[in-house]
């Protein structure tokens, strides 16, 4: 099972294998990381789970669809590598991926 | 004697009261007791993606089994509270048994509004709250089939929008003179109306009906205007109400909803409640308010657990909602009850992509964004920050959505 690292605003680190094909989202609820609450449950509505995708990982992560983008246009302290985690789906290679959270969400 | 939280109703709001507490460092045990066989599940996927066979009831979970044995919490599932005992602080189940509890969070949710049409007990008619109830529904479910769906709200127009992408008849009876009548602007209504009859959906307003017929399962709904809809499935979704009835007999105040005050908590100092099941202050609006929303249960039981926890913050949440139809995701932010104006940006009576804002004596109150996220967006962070907007900037598309508030 691929190794998420999930940061925290303050900069504390939780690991969490997480199975490949759930979102980096659900793997954060599953696991109570605070910092990611995913309120609609993963149909892209509310951005409550924006995060930032270590430099490192943003090709692995994939390209976020328009819907994601314009969400993206307006969250509260938007980053270069600013995604919704419900929107990336898990797969092996992602093996070790760096997932930061923003201050706003906690 | 040690500190134990019984959270009764294993709902939305549980599934968070479950994880706040814990992050809010109560360390005493925790229950979670639910009349439902299943752990905490997302409903809002029931009329939409579960519905047409996109999600699995695994996927439904809101969080993994294994998060409630990391968690240390012992479940009670498909067992009923029948007694909460204040004087003596246990509660009692179905069974007899007895608990005994230091803290206690009622998040027990709302049940469909059922009304007793003649036939209304036939096989294939359905209610759409529960994962049974969606789970029984699949047995009527089928391409060419027709369904009746009684009631023009956002679960029956969902249950809609769901049941054209898996090929059958549709048809909507609603009541009022619109569907969303309750909900949302006449534009809104009538984009809805515009949609789902180029979706291929029957609807009808104005209409009442007169009974369900049928010898041994359903074959039709009978209107007052004497006709007849073929059917071979109905769904009923005319709302629900709250479950208030084990607060009630346990002496705890009642106001259309499970009072509590502005810290999720009852009038009994060690009893919370969180969700659908509430009537709260809402600072924003200053108004009793008594949601039906994913949103006041997560945010509701975040400031319950707090508060059983000993550090007590205000709930001052802005509601908000959704509602995926078909490709139109409908995003709400605000409350647009009492509105006296309405500003539409982009055009409602063509295409499929445009935002309502409602305002009332000059004041933004809430946007209605179908296919406008960003509109969502900003509008949701300043209804929060308490901003106004301009109603001729937000109806003039060449101005960003972003410079329309102040």
């Amino acid at each position: 099972m691929p190794l998420i690292i999930y940061k925290s605003h303050d900069g504390s680190t939780q690991e969490v294998h997480a199975e490949a094909g759930t979102s980096i989202m659900q793997a954060a609820v599953d696991n109570g990381i605070d910092g990611i609450l995913g309120e609609c449950g993963g149909c892209c509505s509310c951005a409550t789970c924006h995060c930032y995708v270590d430099p490192a990982w943003v090709a692995k992560a994939g390209e976020p669809d328009s819907t994601e983008k314009d969400m993206l246009d307006c969250v509260l302290e938007p980053q270069e590598t600013s995604r919704l985690s419900c929107q990336i789906i898990i797969t092996d290679e992602m093996d070790g991926m760096i997932i930061a959270m923003p201050e706003s969400q906690y | 004697m040690s500190e134990h939280c019984i959270i009764i109703g294993a709902s939305h709001a549980a599934a968070q009261l479950v994880s706040s507490l814990r992050q809010e460092g109560w360390e005493g045990k925790i229950s979670l007791i639910g009349d439902e066989p299943n752990l905490p599940y997302h409903r809002p996927p029931l009329s939409k993606a579960f519905f047409v066979g996109e999600k699995t009831e695994d996927e439904l979970l809101i969080r993994a089994a294994d998060f409630y044995e990391k968690n240390k919490v012992d479940l009670l599932l498909g067992s009923r509270v029948t007694v909460i005992d204040r004087d003596a602080k246990k509660i009692t189940l179905e069974d007899g048994a007895e608990i005994s509890y230091t803290k206690l969070a009622l998040t027990t949710g709302a049940r469909v509004r059922k009304i007793p049409f003649t036939g209304s007990e036939l096989a294939g008619v359905f209610y759409m709250r529960d994962l049974n109830d969606v789970k029984q529904t699949h047995k009527f479910t089928g391409p060419g089939k027709s369904a009746v769906i009684i009631g023009g709200g956002y679960i029956g127009l969902e249950t809609a929008a769901s049941l054209r992408k898996i090929g059958m008849k549709v048809t909507v009876i609603e009541a009022m003179s619109r569907v969303l009548q309750r909900v949302t602007a006449p534009e809104v209504s009538a984009f809805y109306t515009r949609v789902h009859t180029e979706e291929g959906v029957d609807i009808r307003t104005e209409a009442g009906v007169d009974a369900i017929v049928g010898e041994k399962h359903v074959e039709g709904v009978r209107l007052a205007d004497g006709s007849t809809v073929a059917a071979d499935l109905v769904i009923i979704g005319v709302g629900v109400i709250p479950n208030i009835e084990l607060a009630e007999s346990a002496g705890l105040t009642i106001d259309n909803g499970i009072a509590v005050n502005e810290f999720a908590t009852t009038n009994d100092p060690d009893i919370v409640a969180a969700g659908d099941c509430t009537n709260h202050y809402n600072p924003i609006y200053d108004r009793k308010l008594r949601l039906e929303s994913v949103q006041n249960a997560t945010d509701q039981a975040k400031i319950a657990a707090k508060s059983i926890c000993g550090k007590p913050e205000e709930y001052n949440a802005l509601p908000w909602f959704w509602s995926d139809q078909y490709d139109l995701k409908l995003q709400i932010a605000g409350l647009s009850q009492g509105f006296d104006e309405v500003i539409i940006r982009g055009d409602s009576e063509q295409g499929r992509s445009f935002a309502a804002f409602y305002f009332s004596e000059g004041r933004f109150i809430a946007v209605d964004a179908i296919n406008r996220p960003k509109e969502f967006m900003m509008s949701k962070r300043a209804l929060t920050a308490g901003q106004t907007a301009d109603p001729l900037k937000l109806a003039d598309e060449s101005i960003e959505i972003k410079d329309a508030f102040n």
